[in-house]
């Protein structure tokens, strides 16, 4: 990893960033987390989802304090619109986690960042959801970000930054590939 | 190329190298310059993998004029080429008996473990007890699988890239060519080329152009110093040695190989095989990203090679610059497994060495040696050959020769500071 010292200031700590990344590679245990979230149903499409423990380092852990979400369905859906869809909420996780590693690799790199701005598109046909056509996906069929950033650095050198931050990325992962999921009723 | 035997198959030597491949041989000829007493075991004849456990139309990814060991350059006639496998085992062989190497072949090594004042060598021609060892058997012994291998509809054929040969030995039908380093796409393209429909899964890769403003790649990175660079000027040793070989392919065309080039054949690619689901190879939809860090890791170079012929000033042609890796407008998400579209999965995802006979504790939990630089964990043991070892060029041919001495330096070091255990008698010593 680069040692030389880093003059930019991104508001990230590189240090215990990468002093976390020699510790986990000694304790390859501590690097397993549990991510958590509890939901509870309101009425109609409507729901709340709370977010406070997750389980890291060896232990239970817990953020500064819990944050709820509601969830719901927009009106042309015969919904509330008491919050975000769902599917909304990916892109949501896919901005935060993308951007964020835009941040954690320019500090790395000691590019100085002014402004990192991203717009994100996801296409879907909802005959998939409404069961109207089995070719039809339930999910995205595309799923396209723009990022407008400002920074010290040279064209080819911001795209790398976006391209590392992607190939970094625990939730760009989560989408582009497939996961196990097992649903069960208690 | 023989060795007096004056004990029988087998005895007591102050070193034992494992494997007479280009790795072993150039140990063998820097401790015979030391005047270190070594045996070197080798499980068939010299070049055994070069011979055996290679396809039939691979050739070295390096030029003629880099293939030398340490005492021996290449002579022939075609230094810009790129010699074919029977040439390398050739080339090999006949740097073993040059140097007059003590191999004893045919001893195929069954156990390695710590005893006496070194280690006991258990081999199909007997024992050997030695205070050094070198492990020179290779970094491509066995075929490396993903776990979705396990996953396969029963019905599909699996080849891995240590079994393929040539296209013959598959079915005719759609083949599925998983890994897209220099074999991945060697193996795609002839495949192609016998007129099977090719799938290739493509996961992070190197695309490297063969030539670059008129001299091949490897000549620049030769001649810049990049090949040269070693473990301790490295930023992430880890990283370094896992990144995968490059695209390249050495062909009397000099031709480039990238996936443009195999896209323009008609091979389909696709991103990193995940999973296999309901009958379907799922990919990855990242292919875009790793296409794209390709890019721009081979843009980076260039850029360096660049800045490093004018710094240096090379009489070169001008600069050049290649297409960006194409990707199809929708990407192939999945790829049903019913014998239709994929007869055949080619695993094309990468070798590692085999330690099964190696009964020391060096290995750390990936199964790899615990190493510095060749200087294994456990004292008198040393490697050889391994990627990025010592340097980026330590898994080439032409990376043996600053490997071994550095490597052969240490080992003359640790038997000068270890004299021999005077408990071990010298009968002991010789009938082992």
């Amino acid at each position: 990893m680069e040692t030389n010292a880093h003059t930019t200031d991104n508001g990230v700590n590189v240090e215990a960033l990468l002093g976390a990344r020699a510790a986990l590679t000694e304790a390859p245990e501590a690097a397993r987390f549990v991510w958590r979230a509890s939901n509870e149903w309101v009425r109609g499409t409507h729901s709340r989802s709370t977010i406070d423990g997750f389980f890291g380092l060896g232990e239970e852990q817990s953020h500064r304090e819990p944050t709820s979400f509601d969830s719901d369905h927009p009106e042309i859906f015969a919904s509330e619109d008491k919050g975000p869809t769902p599917v909304e909420f990916v892109l949501v996780g896919l901005a935060g986690c993308l951007t964020a590693g835009i941040a954690a690799v320019a500090s790395n790199r000691d590019i100085q960042l002014r402004s990192v701005k991203a717009t994100l598109e996801a296409g879907m046909d909802i005959q998939g959801i409404l069961g109207i056509d089995g070719d039809v996906r339930n999910g995205f069929d595309s799923l396209k970000v723009t990022y407008d950033i400002d920074a010290d650095a040279s064209e080819e050198d911001i795209a790398a930054l976006v391209a590392q931050s992607q190939k970094r990325s625990a939730v760009f992962d989560i989408i582009t590939n497939p996961t196990d999921v097992v649903v069960t009723v208690a | 190329m023989s060795l007096p035997n004056p004990c029988g198959q087998a005895g007591a030597v102050d070193v034992v190298v494992i494997g007479a491949g280009h790795c072993g041989l150039a140990v063998s000829f820097n401790l015979t310059s030391l005047g270190i007493a070594h045996v070197v075991l080798e499980r068939g004849a010299v070049a055994n993998s070069w011979r055996k456990e290679r396809w039939d139309s691979l050739r070295l990814l390096t030029p003629n004029w880099m293939s030398s060991l340490p005492g021996q350059a290449y002579e022939g006639s075609d230094p810009d080429g790129f010699m074919t496998m029977p040439e390398v085992a050739d080339f090999v062989a006949a740097y073993a008996a040059r140097i007059d190497a003590p191999v004893r072949t045919n001893t195929t090594v069954t156990r390695v473990h710590a005893a006496g004042d070194g280690y006991r060598v258990e081999t199909t021609q007997g024992n050997w007890q030695c205070r050094a060892l070198v492990i020179a058997s290779g970094a491509f012994n066995t075929a490396s699988l993903p776990k979705v291998s396990q996953a396969m509809p029963v019905d599909i054929a699996q080849v891995t890239a240590h079994q393929y040969k040539n296209p013959a030995q598959l079915a005719e039908g759609g083949v599925l060519v998983v890994g897209a380093s220099a074999t991945g796409l060697q193996l795609a393209d002839e495949i192609a080329r016998s007129g099977r429909a090719v799938t290739l899964a493509a996961g992070e890769h190197v695309r490297l152009p063969r030539r670059y403003r008129g001299r091949d790649i490897k000549w620049w990175m030769q001649a810049s110093g990049l090949l040269d660079e070693c473990i301790f000027e490295a930023e992430d040793l880890a990283r370094l040695r896992r990144v995968p070989s490059p695209q390249l392919v050495g062909s009397p065309d000099n031709a480039t190989l990238d996936l443009n080039a195999l896209r323009a054949q008609g091979v389909r690619i696709t991103g990193r095989l995940m999973g296999v689901r309901d009958g379907k190879a799922q990919f990855s939809g990242s292919l875009r990203n790793v296409c794209q860090l390709a890019d721009l890791k081979m843009n980076r170079l260039l850029k360096a090679i660049d800045e490093f012929a004018a710094d240096a000033g090379i009489d070169a042609a001008p600069a050049e610059t290649f297409e960006p890796t194409q990707v199809d407008a929708t990407a192939t998400l999945s790829l049903k497994l019913d014998g239709d579209a994929v007869k055949t999965v080619v695993w094309a995802t990468g070798f590692r060495p085999d330690y099964s006979w190696l009964d020391v504790p060096v290995l750390d939990r990936k199964g790899n040696l615990r190493h510095t630089g060749g200087v294994v964990d456990a004292p008198g043991l040393y490697a050889m050959g391994l990627p990025f070892m010592r340097r980026r060029k330590s898994s080439f041919m032409h990376g043996a020769a600053d490997d071994a001495r550095d490597i052969t330096q240490h080992l003359a070091g640790f038997l000068a500071n270890h004299p021999r255990d005077v408990s071990v008698t010298g009968e002991q010593r010789v009938a082992v």
